[in-house]
């Protein structure tokens, strides 16, 4: 706010003399507009990259009517599913049922809030910044069974109770691989964990502590695209299975802003990634963070959040689905372990005693350790499942 | 440490608890029933206890309709069966009136109709896989295995002038002879087949880890199971039964080609899953190839015939009656058919299809799943409700 | 084994149970008394010379013009083990067509018959679920029975059209598609 405030300053000069509360306002509407922007037409950029690049990946074209190669296809879209009807179906909860996808856009956008852009430009550098996103991503699960209880349907019923037991899941092993980096920087607020980042590529956290970190990264982004339900983990939405699962009823702008939320919660995702493990809107090189004083810091995590986007997408179009049950086993028994074992990990390399020459210790002493107590650890994990394997085999 | 399995001590039971079983309609109209199967699943969470399956929806009399059209103007109807393999099922019935009425047609046309019936199965294959990995969420297989599909119906097209329904198989010959170029069209759609789209496939769905995570264990037929529901074609040679028509009462001169029995072999699973049936369509695909390859040989060192020579103006078999039946791409299909020896309509003809021996089945497999595994299973089974309902 | 040496197992072992047989035709077939089958097909799957493991297909016949009129089942057997096949046919009367079911020989059956019951209106006594099977629910009348008319109402609704409507649409009127009469009810006041 205060540097769009001093930025309007300098180029209109009478600025200042405006009333405080007009400057506030126009200071902090601004960016905010803007951000908005940001996010809301961001959704036609991602629909028509993720239509293209499934085309891409299928051997076909595509979007290629609507506008020069087709990039006009996702407005068209829009534009059409705001025309449409809204309908009720008989014996719908009306009020739950209009509520539910305006809660879930709710929880998929709060969490810009917080993301910091760049140094300045942020919306608010809430000191429980990451507490706050893990907090508010959630608030979408009310809305998925709100949706699918009003429905009166039961596949939509299907799909919303799938929801609620993949998210609240995956949640968990979210949260845990969180910690990890929140024990090494020692703030829950992203500015400071993207602040601990800086000074280069070799300083992001996923290329910090070897063995520890990617497989941290690894687990976080497998459980963010659960919680944003893209394949292989759509099953609330199983499109073979429950037809379309909670938004099964919906039509129209309803639809639209399920969608909406879908992608926003898929950037949002990105984003988080990025700034926990990709050095936010850190440059790989310092050289890069700046051209003649003009940060770069939002085309990074722009371009990082994407690429992440870019990698769901990805997979999406190329892997099957899971079933439930598969889908609560890598919850439970494989992130969920792994993300247990990091933050002891973890928290074992920060209790190693620093010396005072800044030795990089966790650098030197900590891959080994790391390396040693990761290999025990997975020793006893294969023990205890041979030795699983054999009760079984003596009970059958 | 004990975990404390009485639940007694909390005041309650968890027999106490009150659930319900709920029933959940599946189809007619469903992404993942191939059609208009419904199925009505008693559902207790996630878990199937039991399913009923209701068929009919696309009832369309076909066995009606034949006694009320002549012998040749069946042979339409026989299209519409199986949509997805409307060669197949032309064939079957052309060759069912042909040995009632003692026709036999020349080499060459025998081989055409191998030609024919194996790209036929190529294409019907490619669209039961492809839809497979649909149902399981893997999209773009799909889109690959219908590329294709794609050139298949261009040849198809181009012999017959048709894409879908071909009206091809004549009693007594085929509509059109193959055009000039066919051969070595076909021999670049094979090229292709072979180097590009085969291995595509093994690598991005059949090897691919959840999609064998998702089928191995699923929907597992056992072997007399299968022979007691009548199970063909390429679900039970899943099951690990190596029965071919094609090897076991050729006809239209199989015999003469070189190919073998894919079997499932149950790598990743109990024999007889989900997996394997899907396996052995795949597989099946590049003995199409194999055979193809060599039809293509033969019929370059061949003369061609007229393909109209024997095609009787109007047939009237004599009194008698013929159970026939071919290898089509979903299994046996058999063709029973009575003539009175008196009018030019046939007196009875009955199907065989094994689309609704298979789904007759289903219930049985079918129990103690889940939700997504009924799924898997009708994929796996892989029927097309044209040739259930007729 | 071949058709003849068929025959003749199962006549040793079912006497004048088998009441014809016809072994110069392209399916050498024998036609079994109704009340025998269930027993025949039991016997035809377990003996190890025959073994008809499978039940290719269940059609019915009928032949109301054969003296005396009747309605056939008909049996296409194959077996895995020995790869020969072999066909049992029953006559049955065309009033109240009844046979036990073999549903507990080959399971398959149950479907088959299940058809059969709703074009013919055969009677399979003992099939645990003998609904009927492509027809709906409601359906009146056997469709395959050769002295089968169409019905002129379906649950109140015209599916047969009138002479007036098929001499309307002979007549070339450009209103409606075929027999099917599109013209609203207050035009056909008028006529």
């Amino acid at each position: 706010m205060q540097f769009t405030y001093r930025l309007i300053e300098s180029l209109y000069p009478g600025f200042a003399g405006w009333p405080a509360w007009a400057q506030i306002a126009v200071a902090a509407g601004i960016p905010g507009v803007m951000l908005f922007l940001f996010m809301a037409l961001g959704p036609l950029l991602y629909v028509y990259a993720e239509r293209k690049i499934a085309g891409f990946m299928q051997d076909r074209l595509g979007p290629m009517r609507v506008g020069p190669y087709g990039v006009l296809q996702t407005l068209a879209d829009t534009i059409k599913l705001l025309f449409k009807e809204a309908i009720y179906p008989k014996g719908v909860d009306r009020k739950l049922f209009i509520l539910a996808p305006c809660i879930v856009n709710v929880g998929a956008f709060m969490p810009f809030l917080v993301l910091p852009f760049s140094s300045r430009l942020v919306g608010a550098d809430l000191n429980i910044g990451l507490f706050y996103v893990s907090a508010v991503a959630s608030l979408a699960t009310v809305g998925l069974i709100m949706a699918g209880w009003a429905s009166n349907n039961k596949y939509a019923l299907y799909g919303a109770m799938r929801a609620a037991a993949q998210i609240v899941s995956y949640e968990i092993p979210a949260v845990m691989t969180l910690l990890t980096v929140v024990m090494i920087v020692g703030s829950l607020s992203l500015q400071t964990i993207v602040g601990a980042q800086g000074g280069g590529l070799q300083n992001w956290f996923l290329f910090r502590y070897f063995p520890v970190m990617p497989v941290a990264f690894l687990v976080f982004f497998t459980a963010g695209m659960a919680e944003c339900n893209r394949t292989p983990f759509d099953i609330p939405e199983a499109e073979s299975e429950l037809v379309a699962g909670f938004h099964v009823e919906y039509s129209g702008f309803f639809f639209a802003m399920f969608f909406l939320a879908e992608y926003a919660e898929m950037v949002v995702i990105s984003a988080t990634t990025s700034v926990l493990f990709l050095g936010g809107w850190m440059a790989p090189h310092p050289a890069l963070q700046s051209i003649g004083g003009f940060s770069l810091g939002p085309f990074w995590l722009v371009a990082k959040a994407w690429f992440l986007v870019f990698i769901m997408m990805w997979l999406r179009w190329t892997l099957p689905r899971l079933r439930v049950d598969q889908l609560m086993h890598v919850a439970w028994k494989v992130l969920l372990p792994i993300a247990f074992v990091l933050v002891v990990v973890v928290g074992g390399l920060l209790t190693w005693p620093q010396t005072a020459d800044g030795f990089p210790w966790d650098r030197y002493v900590g891959w080994p350790l790391s390396l040693a107590l990761l290999a025990f650890l997975a020793y006893v994990m294969v023990a205890a499942r041979r030795w699983h394997g054999r009760r079984v085999q003596e009970l059958a | 440490m004990t975990l404390a399995t009485d639940t007694t001590s909390y005041g309650w039971q968890v027999e106490d608890l009150d659930t319900d079983e709920m029933i959940l309609n599946m189809g007619p109209q469903h992404p993942a029933t191939h059609g208009v199967l419904r199925l009505e699943l008693r559902t207790d969470g996630e878990v199937v206890r039991g399913v009923r399956p209701h068929i009919g929806y696309l009832h369309r009399c076909f066995e009606k309709h034949c006694e009320n059209v002549d012998y040749a103007g069946v042979i339409p109807y026989t299209d519409r069966m199986d949509y997805v393999a409307a060669m197949g099922n032309s064939l079957g019935y052309a060759l069912a009136v042909e040995k009632l009425m003692g026709i036999e047609v020349s080499p060459y046309l025998q081989v055409v109709r191998v030609i024919i019936a194996e790209l036929q199965r190529i294409a019907s294959h490619c669209v039961a896989v492809g839809t497979y990995g649909m149902d399981l969420g893997a999209f773009t297989p799909f889109l690959h295995l219908l590329r294709d599909r794609e050139k298949v119906l261009d040849l198809f097209e181009w012999t017959c002038g048709a894409r879908l329904l071909y009206n091809y198989n004549w009693i007594g010959g085929v509509s059109h002879d193959l055009p000039e170029g066919f051969a070595r069209a076909t021999r670049d759609l094979l090229r292709e087949f072979d180097a590009v789209t085969f291995p595509e496939l093994m690598n991005l769905l059949i090897g691919n880890k959840i999609f064998v995570k998702r089928t191995a264990e699923v929907g597992v037929c056992s072997p007399e199971t299968a022979i007691s529901y009548d199970l063909t074609g390429p679900n039970i040679r899943g099951s690990g039964v190596p029965r071919d028509i094609r090897k076991d009462q050729p006809y239209c001169g199989y015999e003469k080609y070189d190919f073998a029995i894919c079997l499932g072999q149950g790598q990743f699973g109990p024999l007889g899953s989900c997996f394997d049936r899907n396996l052995v369509r795949a597989l099946e695909m590049a003995e199409s190839s194999k055979i193809l390859h060599q039809a293509l040989d033969a019929l370059s060192k061949m003369e061609r015939t007229p393909v109209h020579e024997k095609v009787p103006k109007r047939a009237k078999p004599p009194k008698g009656e013929v159970y026939f039946r071919t290898e089509a791409p979903r299994g046996q299909l058999g063709y029973y058919v009575v003539s009175d020896g008196a009018t030019f309509n046939p007196y009875r003809v009955k199907v065989k299809s094994p689309c609704f021996t298979a789904m007759s089945v289903f219930h049985v497999l079918a129990k103690g799943m889940m939700i997504a595994d009924i799924i898997a299973l009708i994929g796996s089974l892989d029927i097309v409700l044209g040739e259930i309902d007729r | 084994m071949d058709a003849k040496a068929i025959h003749e197992k199962l006549a040793a072992r079912f006497g004048e149970k088998i009441a014809g047989v016809s072994l110069e035709v392209l399916e050498p077939w024998v036609v079994v008394a109704s009340e025998t089958i269930a027993e025949v097909a039991a016997f035809v799957k377990a003996d190890p010379d025959l073994r008809f493991d499978n039940l290719m297909c269940l059609s019915g016949v009928d032949y109301p013009k054969e003296k005396p009129p009747r309605m056939e089942v008909v049996y296409h057997l194959y077996s895995y083990t020995h790869l020969h096949t072999f066909v049992l046919k029953v006559h049955l009367p065309r009033e109240d067509p009844a046979l036990p079911t073999v549903e507990g020989t080959w399971s398959v059956a149950n479907w088959h018959e299940r058809e059969a019951y709703d074009m013919f209106g055969i009677v399979f006594t003992g099939h645990s679920d003998l609904r009927r099977i492509l027809l709906p629910d409601d359906w009146e009348g056997w469709p395959l029975r050769k002295d089968w008319v169409d019905p002129e109402f379906y649950n109140g609704m015209r599916v047969k059209p009138t002479q007036q409507m098929m001499e309307r649409a002979l007549a070339g009127e450009a209103i409606g598609v075929g027999p099917f009469d599109f013209t609203p009810p207050n035009r056909h006041a008028g006529e």
